[in-house]
């Protein structure tokens, strides 16, 4: 193998966890724990994922480093500059837009003082906008970490964003755990 | 009262667990198939419901079911495909959270069916939390003799995992998800060879939606019989139809196909009428995808004749005036809503979302985003209108998946049925509907 040189290593209970994942899959066809793993490793790394990282991630799964790189290039939960301790996602979508998502993402930006696909200057918040996320009923929508946030009115934003600014809301854990 | 199959107990408190589910007479299905039926015998009954796929092309399960190669040596894969990804879809997530049994049950049937001995259900990544619920009912399953080796005795054995996608609707599309599955970019593969001859791992698999899988325990326990005598001639059954948009009552509600598009958006057992009182103005009746109806077309056909909730009425009068039943997302418009700015954010998430393959779509898809997004700013210039209805038309059946058609469908209905507020933007260099 070409890239025994990382100095990661996943804790034991996270790797006794891609152990179970890699049995899912037929001998040899273990690179199908790759979608898996890739969320596994960026909750690993504050929610992104570096080059070492993938590099790790190809080592686990005993194949090259391209074939991981091309595949978190191409999902876009893939992260692959940081991001702020905590990630919110506003879905931007048509059913989302007629309920007034435009004004969310606004609120959002405006309290935080940055702009969609920005980080706050001290790290803690990234704004993303994202496509449809099937909860469309529950109009206008945002995504934090695993956990949906729906109905969503001027108010009820900013009882969130003071909920996680006061706990230093870290949206990055292991989505499987 | 109305039939229900997919949500007749989703309000039971604790249904997600086992022992809810079994009280409710849960699993009955999966011990009488591997009791008393072969699989060929399930795949007949399946066959003879009636049931048409619930992924959007409404393709006859059991038809699908029959190009299996049986005689290949390989293993056989069952998937379910829980991406759900079509804006205005929100139903497959409605069952897995609260009624993650009932996929479990259908997935055993139809892998016993297929002779699976090993089933993904592959769940968009975004949906984390419900793939949680689900394994957590999945170990329970195996807990109870239901999933593992040699179920209930009966020499038949069944592994069933979940694998979460990485955001990306193209995804959904069941050539890409099975690449995805195989730990690969969604690029969709070149049909044929159809998924049923060489599928996953280049072994025999079926893809099958959500909804679709959920049926199977109830048409096994009623009979073929009982489902086919729900719903109209082509479309039987019931269907799950997630609502959204300016009503006042968004959900997912389960109807028995061939009920009236108005009773659906005006009885207060469904939508609950427009919200504010406001008047109907257009619906997205199946999905994002489908064409866009005005309010005249979508409660009666161009015939006069009532519209109703079926595959064959709503196709009724072709793309002219007709539509498509779809994956059941119904997105109701108001008389405040912009066509044209809604249009606007079908076609940046269609550009997002094509996967590059192919020249006209990955193109095609920028091209359209751009012209909408001058038109809508009030920017826009007659002669793009056309331009933009020719773009639609030459991305239209030229394409690798169908992503490419259903990129286009909503560009080319919208000026159809709405042409004058689109020139109304480019009048007026602004968007008539901003104050
Ligand atoms: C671009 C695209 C996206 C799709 N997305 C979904 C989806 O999210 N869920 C789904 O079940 N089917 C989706 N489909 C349809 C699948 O390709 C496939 O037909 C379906 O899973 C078959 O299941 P069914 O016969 O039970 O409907 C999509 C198709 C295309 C072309
Ligand atoms: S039509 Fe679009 S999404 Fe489908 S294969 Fe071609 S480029 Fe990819
Ligand atoms: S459009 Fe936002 S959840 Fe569907």
């Amino acid at each position: 193998m070409q890239n025994e040189h990382t100095t990661i290593e996943f804790p034991p209970e996270t790797l006794a966890l891609v152990n179970r994942i890699i049995k899912r899959y037929p001998e040899g066809r273990q690179k199908s724990a790759l979608l898996p793993l890739l969320h596994i490793a960026q909750s690993e790394n504050k929610g992104w994922l570096s080059t070492e990282m993938m590099d790790y991630v190809a080592i686990l799964l005993d194949i090259q480093p391209i074939e991981v790189y091309e595949v978190a290039s191409f999902y876009s939960m893939f992260n692959l500059e940081p991001v702020g301790n905590c990630l919110i996602e506003v879905c931007q979508t048509g059913p989302c837009w007629l309920c007034g998502a435009e004004e969310i993402l606004a609120h959002f930006e405006k309290r935080l003082g940055i702009k969609s696909g920005e980080t706050t200057a001290d790290g803690r918040f990234s704004l993303k906008t994202v496509e449809c996320l099937a909860a469309c009923g529950n109009a206008p929508v945002i995504q934090v970490g695993t956990d949906y946030h729906e109905n969503l009115n001027i108010q009820k934003v900013d009882e969130l964003l003071d909920t996680w600014q006061a706990e230093n809301k870290n949206s990055h854990s292991n989505p499987y755990l | 009262m109305a039939t229900k199959i997919l949500l007749e107990n989703i309000e039971a408190p604790g249904l997600a667990t086992f022992d809810c589910y079994r009280k409710l007479g849960g699993y009955a299905s999966v011990e009488k198939a591997l009791k008393s039926l072969s699989p060929d015998s399930i795949t007949q009954e399946v066959l003879k419901s009636g049931l048409r796929g619930r992924g959007g092309a409404g393709f006859p399960t059991g038809m699908k079911w029959n190009f299996i190669d049986k005689k290949s040596d390989k293993p056989h894969y069952f998937i379910c495909n829980f991406d759900e990804s079509e804006p205005g879809t929100f139903k497959d997530r409605h069952i897995g959270q609260l009624n993650p049994h009932q996929l479990i049950e259908g997935m055993i049937l139809g892998s016993y069916a297929l002779g699976a001995r090993s089933a993904y259900i592959y769940i968009r990544g975004e949906l984390f939390y419900v793939l949680n619920i689900i394994e957590k009912a999945i170990d329970e399953a195996y807990q109870k003799g239901f999933l593992g080796e040699n179920i209930m005795g009966s020499g038949y054995s069944l592994d069933l995992y979940c694998q979460p996608g990485g955001g990306a609707y193209i995804c959904g599309e069941e050539t890409a998800l099975i690449e995805s599955l195989e730990g690969k970019r969604g690029n969709p593969r070149i049909k044929p060879p159809f998924p049923a001859l060489v599928g996953l791992y280049n072994c025999p698999t079926v893809v099958n939606n959500v909804e679709t899988i959920a049926n199977l325990p109830w048409i096994i326990n009623h009979g073929a019989d009982a489902y086919a005598a729900l719903g109209t001639l082509k479309s039987k059954g019931t269907k799950l139809i997630s609502a959204c948009g300016h009503i006042n009552k968004p959900g997912i509600y389960e109807i028995e196909l061939g009920l009236p598009v108005e009773e659906f958006i005006y009885s207060d057992e469904y939508c609950g009428g427009i919200r504010n009182g406001n008047q109907l103005k257009a619906v997205v009746a199946g999905g994002s995808s489908v064409p866009i109806l005005p309010a005249e077309l979508i409660l009666k056909t161009a015939k006069g004749e009532p519209r109703l909730l079926s595959y064959e009425s709503l196709e009724e009068g072709g793309f002219q005036t007709g539509t498509m039943l779809g994956s059941g997302g119904f997105i109701v418009m108001d008389h405040t809503a912009c066509i044209v700015k809604n249009l606007l954010t079908f076609a940046r998430f269609y550009h997002h979302e094509s996967c590059g393959q192919c020249s006209p779509c990955r193109e095609g898809t920028g091209w359209m985003e751009k012209i909408l997004r001058r038109i809508e700013a009030g920017k826009g210039s007659m002669k793009e209108i056309d331009l933009l209805a020719d773009i639609a038309k030459h991305i239209d059946g030229t394409t690798i998946c169908p992503l490419g058609d259903a990129a286009a469908w909503p560009v080319s209905s919208a000026i159809r049925h709405f042409r004058s507020e689109f020139e109304e933007h480019i009048i007026q260099q602004k968007c008539p509907f901003t104050k």
